[in-house]
């Protein structure tokens, strides 16, 4: 097989298994493959490997794309195994290992703020196995009781004699025995590792320009492809003219793939140039007039509609409401959004014959190879993912349309490797967008101001029913109605409906997906009964919530945050103040804003207080990062970001028109952790949604009218410089 | 045409309008400088030429030649980070970091013609995007580098 090995970062990345872990040293993990068992190697498993020299090799099985658990995992298993984080190297597992070992890795997917949730307990039972096994190798050499020994900073010790022995001498032996079939989780008062703020391995790597994404796989002989899809999407290819370009300097070949077109270069730039000049005739069927008019009629006729889905539906809604002695309506509307990862869409690849290589910025790296392999028309067994940094990945990378697209460009140029990169504009006019959605609330209050009634019904596309195809459990998609269906507030007569209202806009994961739109709507209308009820908006929100373990966490981080943001005292004269509290990702969280408006509009952000519960707080130092970074990209969406459609296109194309937030715009923000711990909840994602609810309460209450759409440029405010 | 990249020269045969970007990532296999818009908007692409931030993508390649061009992978002096590498690493700047090489370029430029910045300074001076959001912590990070004279 020929490997491209050309580059010494991904040298070091691709090829882990180089060193034969059953020679050099101890391999251990909790999936243990019935195969591998059976064919009694000594190769135990794959997240643990120990050298001579007393490295510890960690394995990653999910992507980096900044939300720094490359570092987080391995922490897991290194706190169970003792082992001295200095020495400890972390690599990438791999797709196709993953493939091979039937899933020793389980889950690689890094969607969802859930890689720690849903990976800690094997992760730390991986790491523990290895100890147990560890201590028991040691305690073999000295002819000790296991019982005697302890482990501790990648040593066993032997407590009477205080004999020792360091891993990288134990690991052959310790290789051997067979892997204990329980073991004891440390308990979280005995953690030295989990909850310290440990700097990201990946960052020494970033600082040097060593590190490689995607967009730097270099493999010899390998070819640039520039993209275009249909600028009206999913349209196909009437007929293509490349004649202009076909002779020009650098020009290999012109694809036409269906419903793309491909150039194929030896220089992108030169893919790309040409591009320009290729005449495509698009069919774009029946989608060519569509429009953002359009798609607002078509979500108003959801609201209208007969049938409708029923999310929840506690108590007797419609009898409540009109028992009620006020009732209190309002519609507040969210918009598409592209996600513009700063590296826009790449993807190499490579047949040869049957084997097929793929280098990709994914956020699966399991489903980049089904895809891939699907698309060549190989066994997957053929196909080998190469592990690269993602220049963000912010949900875009999930799905593996490009992929598909990499590998059909790769098709047409058996033998050899090409790199297809999109432009920006094409990342902003093919994503995969936030849903637009329309949210109507309803409250019925009581004389004293008591929400006794909540109808909430929502109109907007399904990304599970489209984008996953997944059949929906009655008629509901989840994202459509979070933090709607599961709102935490005692409202005894509670109705969510949901109009599933699809267009020819295709739609995806954002980051925080619904809960980054939702709580919008739901936390703004909250503060609106506030006001109604002339209550205090986090009194009333306390009030609201009944005493039981989810409430629970919802009052104590809402009190956490409000303390920190000295809720208790008055702001100065024309600042102005807005809360939100939220739950999602498994994590609870509030935000407070304080925001003054000047005459020419601009909102002022004094502060932003924004604090956490996640139960346990891993790596409390990547959480302040991810908590500062989500309030960067959720004031970019919530004062600028909207995707509008004309003529069935997206009418934004890049960044003069899709504005970025920067750093002359960051304010002061102020991260409140406060974990309580039996619990473990995502960090990458939940930010987002107490944000935009506190921002839009803090400027409804400056400008003494309530904002209820999105973005703010819509209403004429812009951010002021910090 | 004759490129100085990072103390190394180098011989190009390519059309004196292409990108710098370009030249740097897919004729001389320089990969530091990144690809994020093509229209000199948000700055990944970020080098010093002649030690001014320049936007690679829009800046044609002809226009360096014979001049120093820095990318990230050059900012080290033999294996010793410089002080805004190092900066950056203290107060663990990066996240996804694919706009940090650009950024600690644009800093380093920066903290050359004002080795003790203010936050107006910085403002005006650091106006790559980041997606991830690390805005705070370089400003942080600025200042500290600038503490310890700039220079490693």
């Amino acid at each position: 097989m020929n490997t491209p090995e050309t580059s010494s970062g991904m040298d070091r990345r691709h090829f882990l298994k180089v060193s034969s872990t059953a020679a050099a040293g101890l391999s251990v993990g909790f999936f243990v493959p019935q195969s591998v068992q059976a064919a009694n190697t000594p190769q135990l498993n794959v997240w643990v490997e120990i050298e001579p020299n007393d490295t510890i090799v960690i394995r990653y099985a999910r992507a980096e794309m900044g939300q720094g658990s490359m570092t987080s995992a391995p922490m897991m298993i290194a706190e169970e195994l003792e082992a001295d984080w200095k020495k400890v190297r972390v690599e990438y597992a791999t797709a196709h290992d993953n493939l091979r070992t039937q899933r020793a890795y389980g889950d690689m997917a890094s969607v969802g703020s859930r890689t720690i949730r849903n990976s800690q307990e094997y992760l730390r039972k991986a790491g523990a196995t290895g100890r147990e096994m560890l201590i028991a190798a040691a305690a073999q050499q000295w002819g000790v009781p296991a019982s005697e020994c302890k482990a501790a900073l990648s040593k066993v010790t032997h407590v009477p004699s205080k004999r020792t022995l360091s891993y990288g001498k134990l690991a052959a032996a310790a290789a051997k025995l067979d892997a204990p079939k329980e073991v004891k989780l440390k308990d979280p008062k005995d953690w030295t590792l989990i909850g310290k703020s440990i700097p990201r391995v990946d960052i020494p790597d970033i600082v040097t320009g060593r590190v490689k994404y995607g967009i730097d796989a270099q493999v010899p002989g390998m070819l640039h492809a520039a993209i275009a899809a249909s600028p009206v999407f999913n349209g196909t290819v009437k007929s293509m003219d490349a004649s202009k370009v076909e002779n020009r300097r650098g020009i290999v070949k012109v694809l036409n793939l269906g419903t793309f077109v491909a150039v194929v270069a030896d220089n992108w730039w030169r893919a790309k140039e040409a591009l320009r000049d290729v005449a495509v005739d698009w069919d774009v069927g029946e989608h060519g007039t569509l429009s953002s008019a359009a798609i607002m009629a078509h979500f108003k006729a959801g609201m209208a509609q007969p049938e409708l889905a029923v999310a929840r539906n506690d108590g007797n809604t419609l009898d409540a409401m009109s028992k009620a002695a006020k009732v209190i309506e309002a519609e507040y509307f969210t918009p598409y959004l592209a996600h513009a990862t700063m590296e826009p869409m790449v993807c190499t690849a490579w047949l040869q014959g049957e084997q097929l290589d793929v280098w990709c910025s994914t956020q699966n790296p399991e489903s980049t190879l089904a895809v891939a392999a699907a698309t060549a028309g190989v066994p997957q067994a053929n196909v080998k993912v190469h592990p690269m940094q993602l220049g963000g990945g912010l949900g875009r990378k999930s799905p593996q349309d490009f992929t598909r697209q990499a590998v059909a460009i790769a098709k047409a140029m058996p033998g050899k490797p090409v790199k297809m990169l999109w432009s920006r504009e094409e990342e902003i006019q093919h994503g995969l967008y936030r849903p637009a959605s329309l949210m109507r609330f309803k409250a019925g209050l009581s004389a004293t101001g008591k929400a006794e009634a909540l109808h909430i019904r929502v109109s907007a596309p399904s990304i599970l029913a489209t984008l996953l195809k997944l059949p929906l459990p009655k008629g509901v998609d989840g994202q459509a109605v979070a933090c709607f269906a599961d709102h935490p507030y005692d409202i005894p007569n509670t109705l969510v409906d949901y109009a599933q209202r699809n267009t020819n806009v295709p739609v995806g994961f954002w980051r925080t997906v619904g809960h980054s739109q939702n709580p919008f709507g739901r936390e703004c209308f909250i503060d609106e009964l506030a006001i109604a009820a002339a209550q205090d908006p986090v009194d009333y929100r306390l009030a609201m919530l009944p005493n039981n373990e989810k409430a629970n966490r919802d009052r104590a981080i809402l009190l956490a945050v409000t303390k920190a943001a000295g809720w208790d005292k008055k702001p100065a004269p024309g600042v102005f103040r807005g809360v939100a509290a939220t739950d999602g990702y498994g994590s609870w969280t509030a935000c407070v804003c304080d925001v003054s408006i000047n005459a020419k509009n601009e909102v002022k952000i004094h502060r932003i207080v924004i604090g956490i519960d996640p139960g346990y707080a891993v790596n409390p130092d990547n959480i302040v990062a991810q908590f500062q970074g989500s309030v960067v990209h959720g004031l970019t969406a919530i004062f600028w970001g909207e995707n509008t459609i004309k003529d069935g296109r997206v009418e934004q194309s890049n960044f003069h028109d899709y504005r970025m937030m920067r750093l002359n715009e960051m304010p002061k923000v102020e991260v409140v952790i406060a974990p309580t711990g039996g619990f473990w909840g995502g960090v990458g994602e939940p930010a987002q949604a107490p944000l935009a609810p506190a921002v839009a309460n803090a400027i409804s209450a400056a400008l003494g009218k309530r904002i209820r759409s999105l973005p703010l440029k819509n209403h004429g405010l812009t951010l002021a410089r910090a | 045409m004759k490129l100085n990249v990072n103390g190394q020269n180098h011989s190009l045969d390519v059309e004196p309008e292409m990108p710098l970007l370009w030249a740097l990532r897919d004729e001389l296999d320089i990969k530091g400088p990144k690809f994020g818009c093509g229209i000199a908007q948000c700055g990944s692409c970020t080098v010093l030429l002649n030690g001014e931030q320049v936007r690679s993508c829009a800046y044609p390649v002809s226009g360096a030649a014979g001049q120093k061009v820095i990318t990230i992978e050059g900012l080290a002096d033999k294996g010793r980070l410089h002080a805004v590498q190092q900066a950056w690493i203290d107060h663990q700047v990066p996240q996804c970091g694919y706009c940090q090489g650009g950024q600690m370029l644009a800093a380093v430029a920066l903290l050359k013609k004002k080795p003790k910045p203010t936050d107006e300074d910085i403002d005006a001076a650091m106006t790559n995007i980041c997606r991830c959001g690390t805005y705070a912590r370089m400003r942080t990070a600025i200042h500290s580098a600038a503490k310890k004279g700039g220079r490693a």
